[in-house]
Formats: structure tokens, C-alpha cells, sequence
């Protein structure tokens, strides 16, 4: 590599010209085919963020067509095939489509702006990702629209989902989208794993990382680990359908079990993918409205990494009413019991914050109140399902359509409506309504208690998961009134949301850098912030880095010597983030897009051919191809900043 | 709420056990969360109030915080105990539901269709065997060991009263083990999502005094009751020359299929369908001419017979009690 | 070969909170690539080693639960034959001797021995291509016989699945390598290409002994 470039790298330039350059290197290319080959993270997240949140809303929409066939008895407003439709795709929007990537999207938004980089790791392929995602939805409600909605619930188990007893292609478009969502997950859990290990600012050592932070790492590993067995057991059950293996034909030696083990193998896993981002969140917004840091930073990393491990030995609590052998039962019994140690520790952690801190009342906190009132009650309800007798009766009821609610609901989504209005001055540069949005929690929190508070009551009483009716005689229907009346509430409350953020977004007030008076350094960018995040990328002294000053006596506080013409970053070691190589990232690019067109293709064309894995492949490999294939432009700019190791 | 299928209403010894764990549970977990809550709420009403302004108190976490870790740290631990408390009497009920004395038990065998259950009462004496459907028949204070089978997809076993539920799994064989103690007519439904008419699966458990259970199954053991007048025997010829023998069995008769409900003592049953509607002439009419109307996408097809032969089928059948 | 690098050097902008403005942290000096552990590429094939070790895994397991849950095994068929999946994993073996050849070069900046290495690369996953059919039709059994037979197909062709992307990407490299542009990053990438290679040669080895020893004990 002897070549010397012409092409010159802007050397002297005044501040102002750096921002401006530096602005003109990191932003999007303009027009359609530009925002197409948009790869910025801040751009990713922001599209992601809204289409998990247009996903929640058609999920919710749903349940309120659920809950308003359930308000009567012997209803007559969905038919069963209808029903059985809607409840399949709540809870795979829900779980995959809304409650997972959204976390995610979160994490590609806010982790380079709290760790001072510039971009993720694989900003082109997290762009890929998102389109995946995007697509497969779009197909799975493509399908439902069209009549040809998966009706064997989320879970799809066997040999209801199978070929026997599941005719047509419905249930392949289920498992097709598992297909999407998980290249999706798998592949943006690469990216922010390499990106907190690798791009993280100087001096941002293991001990300095923010907690949220540590929550989407831990949770980046647990989908590496769990998201397989997944993919397996859904491509196994296309496979059964459509080429007529027998993984599950216990006729030809298959087994039907084995379909609950590969599944909630991953199930279990997922609760957690969706809960740990949500204590990461507590974390954040906790520490800034108790004005001090969380106690307990050791013992809450720990937590949330003993919760990670122990998330993988609680499958078969979803099984227990198979005939798996008694003994095992009591193991999984047991390990149940245990992963609500370390989430009592970050309870009792933040609850020490609080008390010994000092307290702003803005709608964030409130949200994150509402946490220690539903999730703990949540887990309670699951340590009852976690004893194999009390699950006996409760399992496939009510009760536990109640306690699944309060967990996520309360242990995830009160976190990220918090983080909603907490980092929407970050992302938008506009405050959003303090009034509208105590309006809006209070409703949540009461529209919440009051839908499914009344269902631990009902499953007890005997009403099973998954009916489209019930008859008059069992006394189920005042309190399905109720919750039905407390699922309007929400849908009231989630509109108020919208109205707020829509309003804000326009005539919010403007937002300050860092309105809240919070520690970590995505408070030092501009809100919202610049193309390139920050002008002079942070050294990093501490774990609080905007309330104290460096604790590195004499160590730099900023970086300097990165080009600004090219998207040029710091790469540091993975412990100490010590300053390690320059890295050049890619340019924008419509092949991500092109790729995701073409996997798309595949992916769909394989629900009724299995030829269409062979020409498809090959229809992916062009724009893979392109997408990696180096300009020689970019080659010469890169060769003037070469320097070998 | 009703009392029938109510899993806080035990009537045997098993669902007893569990709703004593339940109870004790729930009793756990109320004490686990109000020092909870309450302490986060006193922790709230006390706290100084703060504004974004207000300097954050970095200062703190250098001190050793001695006195709220000591109170973080017996929190964790008092959680812990309560964890194993909990764990144990979980595995001291399990252990005691297996401990169900099972002599002079009673043998059924319950096989799950789409939607319907089929429930055959065994005997050494292969003489002794009958089948029925939809309605389970038990002596009180004996135990019952039921074997759970299923013919197609996944169903789930449930009569809260009595016990929790058993899966029944294609291609594996289950068990369950239950007793009552309490005369009654206990309701179960299905509890695992079975397709379209999940919804409607239900079945009763009737336990009877022993020498009521006794009567009941001889009675069960007699074969179809010959029908006397004219249209019920004309009904009688048109179910066994017809396409219902092809499905269903009426013991006695020629009609020995086993796909749908052994019909033999169905006049005696409360519901039809599985607990959809009840067991009256005009229902069972309705559901011959067009079971569709009343559970769509069940096996059965309709049958639009002329007045007169329907007339007499039911009259037929409201005869076989 | 370094360029000058002059600095921006105006430390305005953004400087975290209320931090006393200090020294700049000056990077220019510092390498604009690296190997091994050092590039992010390198976290990146771990991450997608990692998955789809998962993968064989879950699979593996797979087949040995339904084992477990069978009267016999195989489900009433011969075991594979032995013979072209032994000649595969030679092969396979042998072709870690080109691989390792070529990111040597790589991290030696030795274009032509990369260029060489490539090509040998190339003609080894050829060969074990052609081999792998040759494997599927000695299995003994159809994919739609039974589950052993479903199993022992998706083993196999989970494995063939790496087989045919490693040969992709290793080709798509050794075109590069020729017509360029070429910077001294696609030596990194060639390097971790090379170790996506070794995984999918060493994946194979408890796969083989599944499919093929597996049966016969």
C-alpha cells in the first residue's frame, strides 16, 4: 500500500468550521434515496423508536377489540376465527414487535451519546436491521389484513401450529416473522455489544460505565444466547409444513414437547431482553430526579448480570403442566425463586437512592413510581406461578394474563414511557407537557390496575386464557366489564401521549443541553444533538460525568487529531478504554435498504417455496456484495489518513 | 363468581393443598410488599424536595453509606428468607399432592378431541368398560386416577374444584390423580388453546355418594334402551342407517364408532357440545340440522333432514338415558 | 507512510458539564487500523461465531432429545456412511494449512501471498462443496423419512449453509484482492475472514462426530 493520496484532509480550521464540517460529514444525504441510505445512529433510532411505538399502537388496538368482545358474556362482536386471530398477533406485536426492538431502538439512539462516540459499531448494518424489522411486520400485518393472520397464538405451539391442524400458510407467516425479527435482534446485539466494548470514550473504564449502558450490554449478550433456539424451533416448524420433516410428528418419532423447550428456552430469555432495559432506565432517570448517584453501583451491575444468567434456567415453568419429570419441576422452581433476588437488591438499591436523596417530581419519576407499584406486584404474582401446585391452577388463565401485564407493563413500559418524556427534550430539542403528562400517568397507572388488576381474580374464578367468549352463568362478566372499561382508560392515556408529543414536537418548550440537571454525557451534546454528537469527543474522569469533575488528576478531557471530513471515530480497549486505533466508519448507503428488499423477497418467497432459498440467495448476495464492495473515492481519502499498526 | 369452577372452593384434597398454599403464599407476599411500598413512599414523603437546578450529591457515594447498606443488605436477606420459606411449603405441597392414597382407586381414561372429551371408565373385567363423553362420574371420597390422552393438539385438563391442571399431549401419556370429599357438580374447561372452539370445551365432574356412584354406573353398563313406540323407532333406523353410526356409538345398536360422543345414555347428559348448550329436544334439533350454527368448525356436519325424521331422531334419542 | 496530520485545534464546543477545560487528548499518532482483538471487525465475527455456535448447539441438543425420547436409533435406518464425511473433515482440516497461510500475509501486509492464499482457499472450499454433496447422498436416510432423518438433514445442512457463506465472502475477498480499491483495512478483513474459517472447520468437528459416530454407540 504505497499509494499517496491527493485528496486532502482539512487541516487548520476554526471552530466554527470544524462544527459545520463535521456536520456536513455526519449527517444523512439528503432527499429520498438519502433518508433510504441513512446510516446515522441518531437517525436508525429515531425511526425505530416510532415504528415500535406505531407497532404498539395497532397492538393495543387489538386488545381493545379483545376487551370489548370479552365485556359481555356469549359476545357476539368477534367470531372465534377473528378472535383467535386478533389475540395471536397482540401478543406477537406486542413481544416482537413492539416490546423488544423498542428497547433496542433505544439502545442504538442513547448508548453512543452516553459512552461519547460518535456512531455504532456497525452503523450499516444496524440500518439493515431496522429495515428487516420494519419489513417483517409489515408482512405479518400484510397477512392478517389479507385473512391469512397466524391463529395459534404467540407461542404457536405444536401440532396446533403444524401441518395437521394448522392448513394454509397462516402459522408460516409466523414463523417467517420470528425469521425477521430475530436477524434483526441478533444482529444490532452484535453491534451494541462491540460498540459498548470498543468505541467507548478514554477513560470510560467497566466501572465508569452508566447503568443503562451496562442494562442493553447485558441484554445484547442474552439475546446472542437465547435468540437461536428460537430461530430454530420456528424454521424446524416451517420445515414440518412445508417440506414435510418431523421434528414434531411424534407418528415419525418427533416430539411435541420439543417445540416448548426450543421455544421458551428463548420465551423465557425474552421477558428479560424486554425487563433489564427497563431497569436501565429506572437507573437513569432515578439518579437524576434523587439528585445523587444510585447506591449500590456494584451490586446493581451484579444484579443485573446474575439476572441474565439465571433468565435461562426458568424455561420449564411455562411447562409445568406437561409431564416433565416432578423433580425437575422443583429445579426450575427453585431457580424461579431465585432471579427475584437480584431484582429485590436494584429495588431495594433505588429506594435507598430516594430516600437519601432529594426528590423532583417530574412526570419521568412518576413514571418510574409506577414501576415499584406494578412490577413488584407482578413479581409477586410470579413467584406464585413459580410454585409448580399454585401455577397447577393458575397457569393458562387470568391470573396469568394479569401477572404478565403487570411485569411488562409496569417493569418495562412505565420505565420507557418515563424515559419517553425524560429523553424527548434530547431527542427533539422540545420539552414535553409537564401538565398533559401527569395527566397522562395518572390514567396509565389507574386505566392499568383497573384492566387487569380484576384478572388475578378471574383466573382464580376459572376463566382460561384464550376464549373468545364465556358463558353468562359463570359470574365472569362484571369484572370483564371492568377491565375492559380500564383498557379504554389506557387507550385514553396512550392518546394523550401522542397528542403530547405531537404538540411538543412543535410548540414544545425549547430544551436546554441538559434540562434535567443530569451526570451522563449524553447531557453534553446539544439537544438535539449535532450530526456528529460531539464537536470534541469527552475524555471521560468519573462515573457521574457532567456533576463532578475528572478523578484522573491531569489526564486530558477531550479528544482531538480526528479527521473532519471523514467519519472518523476513536476506537478504545475493550476495560480500560484506553485510546487503541483510529476507525474510519462506512458511508451512507442505499445497499442496506437493497439488502433488506432483497432478504424480504427471499424470506417470503420461502413461506411457499424452498426453492426460493436457493435464487433468493443469490438475489441477496448482489446488494450484500455492494454494500461492501469499497468505493475507490473512499479508499483514496482513507489511504491519506492511513497510518499501519 | 361461581362456585363450580372455582379454584378457591376446593371440594377434595388436592385443590384443598394448593389453595392452602395459595392462601399462605399470598399472605407472604402481602408482608413482603407493604414495607415495601411502604418504605419507598415514606422515603418519598420525607425526601427534600429537588428541582433540575438543585446541585446533585456526588459526595456520597464516597462516603461508605454505612447505615443504608446495612438496611439494603437486611432487606435482601429477609427476601431471601422468605424466598426459601416460600420454596419450601411450595415442595412440601408438591410432595404432599403425590402422597394421595390410592387404594381401591378408580381408573379413567380421558381422551382429548377437538372439542369434545371422551372419557372411557376402565375395568380389569374388559366387560366392565363403558365410554361416555362430556360428563365425568366419581364416588365421593375415593380417589380417581385419570389417564390423559389426546387424539390431536394439546388440551388441558382443568376442574379447579378438584385439582390443577394436567396437560394432554399427542403421542405421550399423562396422569392425574384426584379425589373428592365434597358431593357436588364441579365445571372444568379446557386450559390449553386447542383452535377455533377452545372456548367452548368444558366438562362437569359430578361426585356422588358411593352408592349413588354405584347406580349411576350400572346404569351406564345397560345398553341402549330399546325404543317402544313408532317414532322412536323410526329414529332408532335412522340413526343406524344413516351417516350418525359412521361417528358415533350407541351401545346396543350397530352403531360402535369411535370418532364423536358415545351416545348411549345421552339423554342423561345436562349439556350438549361439550357444555355449549343445554340438552333440550329443540337444541339437540338444532344442533343435528346445523352444528355450525352453534360451534362452528366442529367435526360435524349438517344434516338437514325432513321435519318428520328429525322429529323422530330426537324423539329417539331423548330416550336413551 | 503518514500524512501530516494537522489537529483541529481549537478545544471550543462542547466540553463535558461543568469539567475545568484541560488537555486535549491528541489521537492523530494512532494506527488507522488494527488486528486481531483490536478491530471491531473482529468483535463483530465473534458476535456472529457466537450465534451460530448457539445454533449447532440448540441442534445438537436437538437431536440428542429426540434420541432420547426414541425406541431406537437411527429411527430403523443405517447410519451415514462413513467415508465422505471422513474425506470432508480431512479436507476441511487441510484447508486451516491455506487459511492460516493467508492471514499471516494479511498481518504481514504481504499482498501477493494474501492473493495466493485466497485462491488456494478458494479451490479447498470447492472441493469440500462438491464433497458435501456426495455427504448428503450417503446419509441413508430422507429428510421427510422420520425426525432422525429430519435431524441429521438440518445438522448437515446448518453446517453446509456456513460452508457455502464462507466460500461467498472468501470469494467477493479474492476478487477484491485483485481488481481493488485497496486500503490496509481489507488486510483486517481478509484476517477475520480467516477466522470465520477456522470456526466453520472446527464447528464441523462435534457436528461429524454426531452424524456420523453418534448412531453407532
Amino acid at each position: 500500500m504505497t499509494r499517496r493520496s491527493q485528496a486532502s484532509v482539512k487541516r487548520t480550521a476554526p471552530a466554527a468550521g470544524a462544527a459545520a464540517l463535521l456536520e456536513q460529514t455526519w449527517r444523512d444525504p439528503p432527499g429520498l434515496v438519502g433518508w433510504l441510505s441513512a446510516i446515522n445512529h441518531k437517525s436508525i433510532g429515531r425511526r425505530f423508536i416510532v415504528s415500535a411505538f406505531g407497532f404498539f399502537v395497532a397492538g393495543g388496538l387489538l386488545a381493545a377489540t379483545m376487551r370489548l368482545q370479552l365485556a359481555r358474556p356469549d359476545n357476539h362482536l368477534v367470531g372465534p376465527d377473528l378472535y383467535n386471530q386478533i389475540f395471536t398477533l397482540h401478543g406477537t406485536t406486542m413481544m416482537f414487535l413492539f416490546a423488544v426492538p423498542v428497547m433496542q431502538a433505544m439502545a442504538v439512539y442513547l448508548v453512543p451519546l452516553m459512552i461519547g462516540a460518535r456512531s455504532t459499531a456497525f452503523p450499516r448494518m444496524t440500518a439493515y436491521a431496522f429495515w428487516m424489522y420494519l419489513f417483517g411486520g409489515l408482512m405479518i400485518f400484510a397477512a392478517f389484513l389479507l385473512g391469512m393472520g397466524p391463529d395459534a397464538g404467540w407461542f404457536s405451539y405444536v401440532p396446533l401450529a403444524g401441518p395437521d391442524y394448522g392448513p394454509g400458510k397462516r402459522n408460516d407467516f409466523w414463523a417467517q416473522l420470528i425469521t425477521f425479527t430475530e436477524v434483526s435482534g441478533l444482529l444490532i446485539s452484535i453491534d451494541i455489544i462491540t460498540t459498548v466494548l470498543r468505541l467507548r470514550a478514554p477513560g470510560m473504564t467497566f466501572a465508569r460505565i452508566p447503568l443503562f449502558v451496562w442494562a442493553m450490554l447485558v441484554t445484547a449478550f442474552m439475546i446472542i444466547f437465547a435468540m437461536p433456539a428460537v430461530m430454530l424451533g420456528s424454521t424446524m416448524l416451517i420445515m414440518d409444513r412445508l417440506v414435510s420433516t418431523h421434528f414434531f410428528n411424534y407418528a415419525e418419532g418427533g416430539d411435541v414437547l420439543l417445540w416448548q423447550h426450543l421455544f421458551w428456552f428463548f420465551g423465557h430469555p425474552e421477558v428479560y431482553f424486554i425487563f433489564i432495559p427497563g431497569l436501565g432506565f429506572m437507573s437513569a432517570i432515578i439518579a437524576t430526579f434523587a439528585r445523587r448517584p444510585v447506591f449500590g453501583y456494584p451490586a446493581m451491575v451484579m444484579s443485573i448480570m446474575a439476572t441474565s444468567f439465571l433468565a435461562f434456567g426458568l424455561w420449564v415453568h411455562h411447562m409445568f403442566a406437561t409431564n416433565v419429570p416432578e423433580l425437575g419441576k422443583a429445579f426450575f422452581t427453585a431457580m424461579s425463586m431465585m432471579i427475584a433476588v437480584p431484582t429485590a437488591t436494584q429495588i431495594f438499591c433505588w429506594i435507598a437512592t430516594l430516600a437519601t436523596g432529594r426528590v423532583n417530581f417530574r412526570t419521568p419519576l412518576l413514571f418510574v413510581l409506577g414501576f415499584f407499584f406494578i412490577l413488584v406486584i407482578g413479581g409477586l404474582t410470579g413467584l406464585m406461578l413459580g410454585s409448580v401446585p399454585i401455577d397447577l391452577q393458575v397457569h393458562d388463565t387470568y391470573f396469568v394474563v394479569a401477572h404478565l401485564h403487570y411485569v411488562l407493563i409496569g417493569g418495562a413500559v412505565f420505565p420507557l414511557f418515563g424515559a419517553w418524556y425524560y429523553w424527548f427534550p434530547k431527542i427533539t430539542g422540545r420539552m414535553m407537557d409537564e401538565r398533559l403528562g401527569k395527566w397522562n400517568f395518572w390514567l396509565f397507572f389507574a386505566g392499568f390496575n383497573v384492566a387487569f388488576y380484576p384478572m388475578h381474580h378471574l383466573g382464580l374464578a376459572g376463566m382460561p386464557r384464550r376464549v373468545y367468549t364465556y358463558p353468562a352463568d359463570m359470574g365472569w362478566g362484571p369484572l370483564n366489564l371492568l377491565s375492559t372499561v380500564g383498557a379504554v382508560t389506557i387507550a385514553v392515556s396512550v392518546l394523550l401521549f401522542i397528542v403530547n408529543a405531537v404538540r411538543s414536537r412543535r410548540h414544545g418548550a425549547i430544551a436546554t443541553d441538559n434540562p434535567w440537571g443530569a451526570s451522563s454525557l449524553e447531557w453534553a451534546a446539544a439537544s438535539p444533538p449535532a450530526a456528529y454528537n460531539f464537536l470534541a469527543p469527552p475524555v471521560v474522569g468519573g462515573r457521574e460525568p457532567l456533576w463532578e469533575a475528572s478523578k484522573d488528576v491531569g489526564a486530558p478531557t477531550y479528544v482531538t487529531g480526528l479527521a473532519l471530513d471523514v467519519r472518523e471515530a476513536l476506537a478504545t480497549t475493550p476495560l480500560d478504554a484506553r485510546p487503541d486505533h483510529r476507525y474510519i466508519f462506512p458511508q451512507p448507503s442505499i445497499w442496506p435498504f437493497v439488502s433488506a428488499v432483497a432478504t424480504t423477497i427471499m424470506f417470503i418467497a420461502s413461506i411457499f417455496s424452498p426453492w426460493a432459498i436457493v435464487w433468493g440467495s443469490l438475489l441477496v448476495a448482489v446488494p450484500v456484495t455492494a454494500w461492501f464492495w469499497p468505493k475507490r473515492a473512499e479508499t483514496e481519502k482513507h489511504l491519506a489518513l492511513e497510518k499501519r499498526p | 363468581m361461581n362456585a363450580i369452577q372455582n379454584a378457591l372452593q376446593s371440594a377434595g384434597p388436592q385443590a384443598a393443598q394448593i389453595e392452602q398454599l395459595w392462601w399462605l403464599t399470598l399472605a407472604v407476599c402481602a408482608i413482603a410488599f407493604v414495607p415495601t411500598l411502604g418504605a419507598l413512599l415514606w422515603s418519598l414523603w420525607r425526601a427534600p424536595r429537588a428541582t433540575e437546578a438543585t446541585p446533585a450529591d456526588t459526595a456520597i457515594v464516597s462516603q461508605p453509606e454505612r447505615r443504608t447498606r446495612s438496611v439494603v443488605v437486611s432487606a435482601v436477606v429477609i427476601s431471601g428468607i422468605g424466598l426459601a420459606f416460600l420454596l419450601l411449603a411450595s415442595v412440601r405441597t408438591d410432595h404432599a399432592l403425590a402422597q394421595l392414597p390410592l387404594e381401591d382407586a378408580l381408573n379413567i381414561q380421558v381422551t382429548g378431541h377437538r372439542w369434545w372429551w371422551d372419557i372411557q371408565y376402565d375395568d380389569p373385567d374388559p366387560s366392565k368398560i363403558f365410554s361416555t363423553a362430556n360428563e365425568i362420574y366419581i364416588p365421593v371420597g375415593r380417589p380417581v386416577v385419570i389417564t390423559l390422552l389426546s387424539d390431536d393438539v394439546i388440551h388441558s385438563l382443568w376442574v379447579p374444584n378438584l385439582h390443577g391442571k394436567k396437560d394432554l399431549i399427542p403421542g405421550q401419556t399423562a396422569t392425574m390423580q384426584i379425589r373428592a370429599d365434597k358431593a357436588g357438580t364441579y365445571r372444568g374447561q379446557c386450559a390449553e388453546f386447542c383452535g377455533l372452539q377452545h372456548a367452548f370445551m368444558a366438562f362437569t365432574v359430578t361426585a356422588l355418594p358411593a352408592a349413588d356412584f354405584d347406580a349411576w354406573r350400572a346404569a351406564q353398563l345397560e345398553p341402549a334402551a330399546q325404543p317402544t313406540d313408532e317414532k322412536a323407532k323410526r329414529g332408532e333406523q335412522l340413526f343406524t342407517s344413516g351417516s350418525c353410526m359412521m361417528c358415533h356409538a350407541i351401545q346396543g345398536t350397530t352403531a360402535n364408532a369411535r370418532m364423536a360422543p358415545n351416545l348411549t345414555h345421552v339423554a342423561s347428559r345436562r349439556t350438549l357440545a361439550a357444555g355449549t348448550v343445554a340438552n333440550t329436544p329443540q337444541n339437540l334439533a338444532a344442533w343435528i340440522t346445523d352444528p355450525q350454527k352453534i360451534k362452528p368448525g366442529v367435526n360435524m356436519p349438517a344434516h338437514h333432514l325432513p321435519g318428520g325424521d328429525l322429529d323422530a331422531l330426537v324423539t329417539y334419542l331423548g330416550t336413551l338415558k | 507512510m503518514t500524512t501530516n496530520k494537522r489537529l483541529s485545534s481549537s478545544p471550543a464546543g462542547r466540553i463535558p458539564g461543568n469539567v475545568t477545560p484541560g488537555g486535549a487528548l491528541d489521537v492523530s499518532g494512532l494506527p488507522s487500523y488494527a488486528f486481531g482483538p483490536r478491530s471491531l471487525m473482529w468483535w463483530g465475527t465473534l458476535g456472529v461465531i457466537a450465534i451460530e455456535a448457539t445454533v449447532f448447539a440448540m441442534m445438537v441438543a436437538t437431536y440428542f432429545y429426540l434420541r432420547s425420547q426414541a425406541p431406537g436409533w437411527p429411527l430403523g435406518v443405517q447410519p451415514p456412511l462413513l467415508v465422505w464425511g471422513t474425506v470432508n473433515t480431512l479436507i476441511l482440516l487441510a484447508s486451516v494449512v491455506p487459511n492460516h497461510f493467508t492471514k499471516h500475509a494479511a498481518e504481514s501486509h504481504d499482498l501477493a501471498g494474501v492473493r495466493l492464499g485466497m485462491c488456494l482457499c478458494i479451490l479447498f472450499a470447492l472441493a469440500f462443496l462438491v464433497v458435501r454433496i456426495f455427504e448428503f447422498r450417503s446419509l441413508n436416510v430422507a429428510w421427510d423419512a422420520n425426525a432422525y432423518g429430519s435431524a441429521v438433514w438440518t445438522l448437515l445442512g446448518l453446517h453446509t449453509v456456513h460452508l457455502v457463506t464462507d466460500f461467498a465472502d472468501s470469494l467477493v475477498l479474492a476478487v477484491l484482492m485483485f481488481t481493488g480499491p485497496l486500503e490496509g483495512r481489507r488486510f483486517v478483513d481478509v484476517a477475520e475472514n480467516a477466522m470465520y474459517w477456522d470456526f466453520v472447520v472446527f464447528a464441523w468437528l462435534p457436528i461429524y462426530a454426531v452424524i456420523y459416530w453418534a448412531p453407532r454407540f
